[in-house]
């Protein structure tokens, strides 16, 4: 692994991040009108029980970004501000601040996310990996078109019909939430377990979801990979058709595998957002869509900067780990 | 259908009644060969049929809160019940299917479109120009589209119609074409038949039109049924958020309206089955189009599915 390409590979996750704050602060302005002041002034002219700390706000939020300052000198105090995850305080919550409502649910979010990314790539890549076998057992052929249909269906959507015949009709699981209501989150044994049985219905959407596609690409590997020569060779050589499936064939399908995670981490952090929503799991997705219902601006600026940056992370951290799975992998400008 | 028939057709087109059913034959024929896009072209003329009888069957209008008595579970006058605003819903998904498939397909062409001509410059071109499209892409690409969309949303709050949102999503959706497309591109580039043309002294842009894209319009098929798919996934999911067209009965505004009077757990099942079903159904044909599209762009495919 040169220099060159950590230095690259970081420079970018800077990009991402830089741009991800500009659009943050230049999209709710590309109008005459500034909506976030214009936001915080209807609420202060409306009133009612989220009035305190209203004013203070209104203040510094002037004076920061008020019409006196330049536009240019309102960016540097808007990248300040990222830079050290001040993202101001929620609207909706006074007197707490964004970054804490944050990181209250981050866990949530990272502890549903990552299990059920893990558990589905492992899965689904080994399903994939005995399906593009010759050998493979018949019936497991006939576990592909479901796992495709389901594929094709959005994460919520299939939230959704859990929740109705798991704990609407059999009462198997909760409804909803991430822990019974009235108890209080700390990390016991009784309170995980309790965390782990609400999480069961949104992990399924999700792992029911992506285990087709990552079967899918898997398999499509495995065929091109036994087409190389090498493995004919390997063939040729008398070697036992485990060791061909297991040294040769599987380890060079995974590649791809492994360049996919990275790619997919985006979309499946937007298709957690709603499964989040539909089973009002304390995640991060569900605190956006409370922001957004709320018009609490500055909590869904907050959360898409901090989403965006998480990406950008593990991206960087994929890419990173890349070139030691593949030692042909050499960042190359084409 | 017929850009399948004119992939398939190598003679002369001839323009005659025999020729036409020879075609229709073939292009049926070709179908049987290949499922996923034969069952993925079936599934979506049915819910356009589903749209046509309804139209045929049902006054539309009614899609509109307080047309019927709310929460009505399905009967004789009302296939699909109604919902707590008295919305029939036969009548919202009669009208809120073809809403749905717009917004997907007036994001996808512009997607394509932007992706297309970006993709097909940056790979024949190469140079700076590839290099500045490139990051670009890899860097937007990152970025998950449904972040920005939101910030985008909460900026025009309630205020965006359907037209708008499918121009919004559509603004975002170019970045994954242009990657693949470029890619294709490159390949396809070093074939020798653009050599010859090139030698043969054609220009450039007339090379890409006349040499490159045809070759490549199964494939800006598939992309495109992707980008369409991909475009109604992000438009159900900002109006599942909360950030759609609040008149409009699209089916994310239905989802919308069913997780918000949390009709699930009431028990109101027929206003939550139908929009998921055709979401579904939806899903699912794009996705067998695409698979079947993709394997006559690259035949080599047809000996892995």
């Amino acid at each position: 692994m040169s220099l060159a390409y950590v230095a690259t590979r970081i420079g970018s996750f800077f990009l991402i991040v830089w741009l991800a704050a500009t659009i943050n602060f230049f999209l709710p302005r590309l109008g005459d009108v500034d909506p976030i002041s214009q936001m915080l002034v209807e609420q202060a002219a409306t009133g009612g029980s989220i009035q305190t700390g209203l004013d203070e706000m209104i203040e510094i939020y002037n004076e920061k970004f008020g019409l006196n300052t330049p536009v240019w000198k309102q960016y540097l105090n808007y990248l300040g501000d990222m830079s050290r995850f001040d993202f101001n305080y929620s609207i909706s919550n006074y007197p707490q601040r964004v970054i804490d409502v944050i990181i209250r649910a981050l866990p949530w979010t990272l502890v549903l996310l990552t299990t059920t990314t893990l558990f589905s790539w492992f899965l689904g890549t080994l399903l994939g990996a005995i399906m593009g076998w010759p050998r493979a057992p018949k019936f497991l052929s006939f576990l592909m078109p479901p796992l495709l249909a389901l594929n094709a269906v959005p994460f919520f959507l299939l939230g959704l019909v859990l929740i109705y015949v798991f704990a609407f009709r059999m009462r198997l699981f909760p409804l909803l939430g991430g822990y019974t209501a009235g108890t209080f989150p700390g990390l016991t044994p009784a309170f995980l377990r309790d965390a782990a049985y609400h999480s069961a219905l949104p992990a399924l959407s999700i792992i029911l979801v992506s285990i087709g596609g990552w079967a899918l690409g898997m398999r499509a590997m495995m065929i091109t990979t036994q087409g190389e020569d090498f493995v004919t060779y390997a063939d040729a050589k008398g070697l036992k058709q485990r060791t061909i499936f297991h040294r040769y064939a599987i380890r060079n399908a995974l590649l791809p595998q492994a360049t996919a995670l990275a790619l997919v981490l985006g979309q499946l952090v937007s298709g957690a957002v709603l499964v989040e929503v539909v089973f009002s799991y304390p995640g991060i997705g569900n605190v956006l869509y409370e922001g957004i219902r709320a018009g609490d601006f500055f909590v869904v600026q907050g959360i898409v900067f901090i989403l965006i940056v998480s990406i950008a992370l593990a991206t960087l951290i994929l890419d990173l780990i890349y070139p030691l799975l593949d030692p042909r992998i050499t960042y190359r400008r084409a | 259908m017929s850009s399948v028939a004119e992939v398939l057709t190598t003679q002369e087109p001839r323009y005659d009644e025999e020729a036409r059913t020879d075609r229709a034959r073939s292009a049926l024929g070709y179908l049987r060969r290949n499922p996923s896009l034969g069952i993925g072209l079936l599934l979506l003329v049915a819910l356009l049929l589903f749209v046509v009888i309804g139209h045929l069957t049902v006054d539309v209008t009614q899609y509109r809160p307080l047309s019927t008595r709310p929460l009505q579970p399905p009967s004789r006058d009302l296939p699909f019940g109604s919902d707590k605003q008295g919305r029939n819903l036969y009548a919202v998904m009669v009208e809120g299917t073809p809403l749905t498939l717009r917004i997907g397909l007036l994001a996808g062409v512009i997607g394509v479109g932007i992706g297309a001509i970006l993709g097909f410059i940056a790979g024949y071109y190469g140079g700076w120009i590839d290099n500045v499209i490139r990051v670009v892409v890899d860097v937007g690409l990152t970025i998950p589209g449904l972040l920005i969309l939101i910030i985008i949303g909460m900026r025009v709050r309630g205020g965006l119609t359907v037209n708008q949102m499918a121009l919004v999503v559509g603004l975002l959706a170019w970045l994954y074409p242009a990657r693949t497309i470029r890619s294709q591109v490159l390949t396809l580039k070093q074939r020798s038949f653009v050599q010859v043309a090139r030698l043969s002294g054609m220009s450039n842009p007339e090379i890409i039109v006349k040499e490159l894209v045809p070759n490549l319009l199964p494939y800006l098929g598939a992309s495109l049924v992707i980008s369409v798919s991909a475009a109604i996934l992000a438009s159900i999911g900002l109006e599942v958020l909360g950030l759609g067209p609040f008149e409009a009965p699209t089916l994310g505004m239905t989802i919308y309206w069913v997780d918000y009077n949390a009709a699930i757990i009431n028990g109101w099942w027929w206003w939550w089955v139908p929009p998921i079903v055709v979401i579904a159904i939806l899903f699912t044909g794009l996705f067998l189009i695409a698979v079947g599209l993709d394997e006559i762009a690259n035949p080599r495919v047809r000996n892995r599915v």
